[in-house]
């Protein structure tokens, strides 16, 4: 193998090209991203970047030394030929590659029925969107946010930290993809916060006039806003793969070891990879945590190189920072049916609590320190193995 | 294989520690995380890169000596 391209250039496609410098690749290594800035950390953006305590060179990601590549930024793929093995640019250039790592991520997924430009309306998910919002978090803006996942959870919290009123309008219950059974305490510690929260009702739409007034909800009542977030999921950037013969379903379908099924020499990683998990019993299953883009692009690039690899069966950690707390999770709290608390109080700064699956363990969550969940992290190795 | 933790970046996530158990340590008498073992054997080469890609802010370093 001598040319590997990587489409995306944000964490996974850079931890993919790390590690095939890192495995003794010598050959070209070429980075796509449809961002013009290279790559960056996208943790903070809903916290302290939105809330202006953390600046643009804290969210730097470092590079190793020994990258060596060749970066195509602010340039999007368009198209793959997996047959001549290129990878078409907007713009019309292609790319020939011996080897393909598919790290394009997510998009934010838009609400029907609201526009797609309008002031006052946001997604978050690039610096850019982060710079945008930033600027309008001021003194006494009425915010509203639209989702309750992790971005809605934190933006909330960045705004009370930030002295602005927040209604947060969630069809799911807060943070329930992460707490599980649990999320009641998610509610009750952001209700605490001073946290506007407003769980099982849709948003229609929203009322504007040059700029955004207020969101429409499901049960007709408007909340008056001057700034509104939408947050509600992301969907895997896999448009430029249509027609292909890459495998798409709710994101780039891989076998258990990151190979893209459907083509030869292409691996896949990060927000957009959709692969078989023991968790599920062999169950396709696609994580936006940041830690599996780090991990899974490791794993893939080395897959890519070697061409076969283990099975990826990691035990997913995440962590999300709100309203005072550090959660930290591993496993999948979020498809538990069954949660319990074994230490603290959930809604607290401290406690441990272990979920299961048909009786099986299958994650668990903390917060205050993330020593208790060794033991359950060993124990889902042993189960994933 | 030396590792490298940077006091100032480190926030005492434990993501280290979750991933390399027998290398890192957190305490609550300090704010961050402690080395236990700054020059791991081979053995646990592939923990403690985990470690270190999983840091959230970047605080641990790889010198590969």
């Amino acid at each position: 193998m001598r040319e590997v391209v990587v489409v995306g250039a944000s964490l996974a496609g850079l931890r993919a090209a790390e590690t095939l410098r890192r495995q003794g690749f010598d050959g070209t290594v070429t980075l796509v991203g449809d961002e013009a800035h290279p790559p960056y950390d996208r943790p903070p953006l809903s916290k302290g970047f939105a809330g202006g305590t953390v600046g643009r060179e804290q969210i730097h990601l470092r590079q190793s030394a020994e990258l060596s590549a060749t970066w195509l930024l602010g340039r999007r793929a368009v198209g793959l030929d997996t047959g001549r093995r290129e990878v078409r640019l907007d713009g019309g250039e292609t790319l020939g590659y011996d080897g393909l790592v598919v790290a394009t991520g997510a998009t934010p997924r838009r609400l029907p029925g609201l526009p797609e430009h309008l002031p006052g309306l946001h997604l978050l998910r690039t610096v850019d969107d982060a710079l945008a919002l930033r600027d309008e978090l001021r003194p006494g803006a009425r915010v509203v946010i639209v989702g309750g996942g992790f971005i809605g959870a934190e933006l909330a919290s960045t705004c009370r930290d930030l002295g602005l009123p927040v209604t947060v309008v969630t069809p799911l219950p807060l943070m329930v993809s992460a707490l599980g059974p649990l999320s009641s305490a998610a509610a009750k510690r952001a209700r605490r916060h001073g946290v506007d929260l407003i769980e099982g009702i849709a948003v229609t739409g929203v009322d504007a006039d040059e700029r955004v007034r207020g969101v429409r909800l499901a049960d007709g009542g408007v909340i008056p806003a001057d700034v509104v977030v939408v947050a509600v999921g992301v969907v895997p950037a896999t448009d430029w793969l249509a027609g292909s013969g890459v495998e798409l379903e709710n994101g780039v379908v891989c076998d258990e070891t990151l190979a893209v099924r459907g083509v030869d020499d292409v691996v896949a990683a990060g927000d957009v990879a959709r692969w078989p998990h023991p968790a599920l019993g062999g169950g396709l299953l696609r994580l936006e945590h940041w830690t599996n883009a780090a991990e899974q692009a490791a794993a893939a690039a080395g897959r890519l190189l070697r061409g076969s690899g283990p099975r990826f069966a990691p035990v997913p950690s995440f962590w999300s920072d709100q309203f005072g707390v550090r959660l930290q999770g591993i496993g999948l709290p979020g498809l538990a049916d069954e949660a319990t608390v074994v230490d603290g109080d959930a809604s607290g700064e401290h406690f441990v609590a272990e979920y299961r699956r048909g009786g099986e363990l299958i994650g668990a969550l903390c917060a205050g320190t993330v020593k208790p969940l060794l033991p359950y992290r060993r124990q889902l190795v042993g189960a994933f193995a | 294989m030396h590792i490298v933790l940077d006091p100032d970046l480190c926030q005492a996530y434990g993501n280290c520690l979750l991933a390399a158990p027998d290398v890192f340590e957190l305490t609550e008498a300090t704010p961050v995380v402690i080395v236990r073992q700054a020059n791991p054997g081979e053995d646990l080469r592939a923990e403690v890169e985990e470690a270190v890609r999983s840091c959230p802010v970047q605080a641990l370093t790889l010198e590969h000596a």
